[in-house]
């Protein structure tokens, strides 16, 4: 039997029971952590066997290849399933602390189940189009949780959020009805395929559409207004959630689809999608500078550092891929983590504006410590996960001799280590001030939950800066897969390869 | 046929977006409306419009040897409909309660209410 459909089919069970149990709040609660923990265990038993056996299709009804829809597991599709378990389990733990009875009543948990199983889908899929359902699940799923408890401060983002998203599921669906025009099919290898022998000037409009359409998911310049606008409103375990997952599932399509089906124009496509890293990363960063919330700072980070990923996928070369795909493992765990701990901040202090906390260093010493491993992660500080990183994005930068570009990427990271020097000195290291928000003290086990899912991801980060080995090996061997995709078609359609 | 249906879609899309630039959120939403329609409409004629001959093999026969509709975007657009539809009214529920809220139906008031 293939673990194959076991990602996507878990969170969506676990959503539907958990649905059952509205009214019965311990249950819902048990799903969460279960549901969560089997789709972890359920993808780690996909990776070892993708890792064993190469590629993984799985058939869904049994229609051969290009008919049906299939569900296909390369390497990265399986690494991203991996995290996706990881940051679910650790949001589904957090959460038990921190959302509370009255987000629980509006069916926090369901949804949760729901937006992971959004997001397995669209890694494990084969398909273009139902990598667009996939999308609109995951979508759906996210406008809810975005205005969970529906107060005034959260309108303002979500409308925007929900405009833009559709604007850019409009812009996916319109390329996605002119590429079946023009190819006649929707398997992403059968695509492929056909593109390779196709000549025709419309191939790169369509490029630049689905460039679009995935820019704005994830975030990229000058799409990515409505991140910093919505991700600071929503409770807080969601803000994590998007944080670390949803604007990944853009770069990974973005990934996808310009290493398997438009990788025949890169001076093209990929400068524009080099101009638009460098941009990205530089309006994050500096974006960031002018904000005193932790949230809204900590979300234009997300902006500048998915600039470091695309820039993997634009130089193109076997390193780049490699980094740009280290990088996506690396920040997806570190920048849930950082929300994570906001968190903790916020429900001690009650504040995320940086000029009414200060002094926690002095009582919350620990919590000191476990925001300075993702921090000085985030900024690209040995021996840390961001370390390596940068270094290879940067070394692949120099290599492709791309000065210009990799000389941003190393501004612009030591202008987030001032950002996160700045969080850092101004919650932890200055004295409290005077007039501070009230928040009733947490209770021990509480702050327990919060903690021990945050201090997890830590333990994460120092694992891949400590031992970046196995992690590179096999991040390695995933990017050899993307930039081979003679492999990956071969996998779907048979060694034959219909026409 | 098809050019009708093309023209019909360019002005579709264009009242789109001069809808989505307008200031006032109903308006956004009737923008965001005539595009999800314009897209449809959109995948529906890319395939090719064949009239009058339905995707039916003949019994016997392994494929039918006249040319007949794709159904595929047909169904695609089925989808496409049902999505723009759950996803168009959430829409619809997030402005009523916006203006419940924010009281304003001008984006430009909606500046700095998230504070």
């Amino acid at each position: 039997m293939s673990p194959l459909a076991l990602p996507v089919l878990i969170p969506l069970f676990a959503g539907s029971l958990s649905l059952l149990a509205w009214r019965w709040r311990p249950a819902q609660r048990g799903i969460a952590v279960v549901g969560t923990a089997g789709l972890l265990v359920a993808a780690l038993w996909l990776l070892v066997e993708v890792e064993r056996d190469g590629i993984r299709v799985l058939q869904v009804g049994d229609w051969p290849a290009p008919f049906g829809i299939s569900l296909v597991a390369d390497l990265l599709g399986a690494i991203m399933v991996v995290i996706t378990g990881l940051i679910g389990l650790a949001v589904a733990l957090y959460s038990l602390a921190t959302t509370g009875r009255g987000h629980e009543a509006f069916g926090y948990f369901p949804l949760m189940h729901l937006l992971l199983g959004g997001v397995a889908g669209a890694f494990l899929t084969g398909d273009i189009f139902n990598l667009y359902v996939w999308f609109e699940v995951m979508l759906v799923a996210s406008f809810a949780l975005l205005t969970l408890g529906s107060e005034k401060a959260q309108m303002e983002g979500a409308i925007k959020y929900v405009t833009l998203n559709l604007l850019s599921s409009v812009t996916f669906l319109v390329a996605v009805g002119l590429l079946y025009g023009l190819v006649g099919t929707l398997n992403m290898a059968h695509i492929a395929q056909r593109l390779a022998t196709l000549d025709s000037g419309l191939v790169d409009v369509l490029a630049l559409m689905f460039m679009v359409a995935f820019g704005i998911k994830a975030a990229a310049f000058p799409l990515f207004f409505w991140l910093p606008a919505s991700y600071h409103t929503p409770p807080v375990a969601v803000s994590a959630l998007f944080a670390g997952l949803l604007t990944k599932v853009g770069v990974y399509a973005l990934f996808r689809v310009f290493t398997l089906l438009f990788p025949h124009h890169p001076g093209y496509t990929h400068e524009i999608l080099l101009w638009g890293a460098a941009l990205t990363m530089l309006t994050g960063v500096m974006g960031a500078m002018v904000q005193f919330e932790f949230r809204r700072i900590l979300s234009f980070h997300i902006v500048s550092q998915i600039g470091y990923m695309l820039l993997g996928l634009a130089l193109f070369t076997p390193l780049a891929v490699l980094g740009g795909l280290f990088y996506i493992v690396h920040h997806i765990i570190v920048k849930a983590n950082l929300f994570l701990i906001s968190g903790i901040v916020h429900r001690l202090r009650g504040s995320y504006r940086l000029e009414r906390l200060g002094g926690l260093y002095r009582t919350h010493p620990w919590l000191a410590v476990l925001f300075l491993i993702p921090a000085l992660s985030l900024a690209g500080m040995p021996p840390l996960s961001g370390f390596f990183a940068k270094f290879i994005v940067i070394r692949a930068g120099l290599e492709a001799g791309a000065y210009g570009v990799t000389a941003v990427a190393l501004l612009v990271g030591l202008l987030t280590l001032f950002s996160m020097v700045k969080i850092w000195a101004e919650v932890f290291w200055k004295a409290a001030p005077e007039e501070q928000d009230r928040a009733s003290a947490p209770g021990q086990g509480e702050l327990w939950l919060m903690a021990l899912p945050a201090a997890g991801l830590a333990l994460c980060t120092l694992l891949i800066g400590l031992q970046a080995g196995p992690l590179y090996a096999l991040v390695e061997a995933s990017a050899e897969q993307l930039l081979a995709p003679e492999r990956y078609i071969e996998a779907v359609l048979g060694v034959e390869g219909r026409p | 046929m098809e050019a009708v249906l093309a023209v019909t879609i360019g002005i579709l899309f264009a009242a789109a977006i001069y809808m989505l630039l307008r200031r006032s959120i109903v308006k956004l939403v009737i923008g965001l409306i005539l595009l999800s329609n314009a897209a449809n409409l959109l995948i529906f004629v890319t395939a090719g419009l064949e009239r009058g001959a339905p995707p039916l093999v003949p019994r016997g026969m392994a494929a039918p040897a006249w040319a007949v509709a794709d159904p595929l975007p047909q169904a695609l657009v089925l989808t496409a409909i049902v999505i723009s539809f759950g996803v168009l009214s959430f829409a619809v529920v997030l402005v009523r309660r916006a203006w419940e809220l924010v009281r304003t139906d001008d984006l430009d008031h909606l500046q700095d209410t998230d504070r």
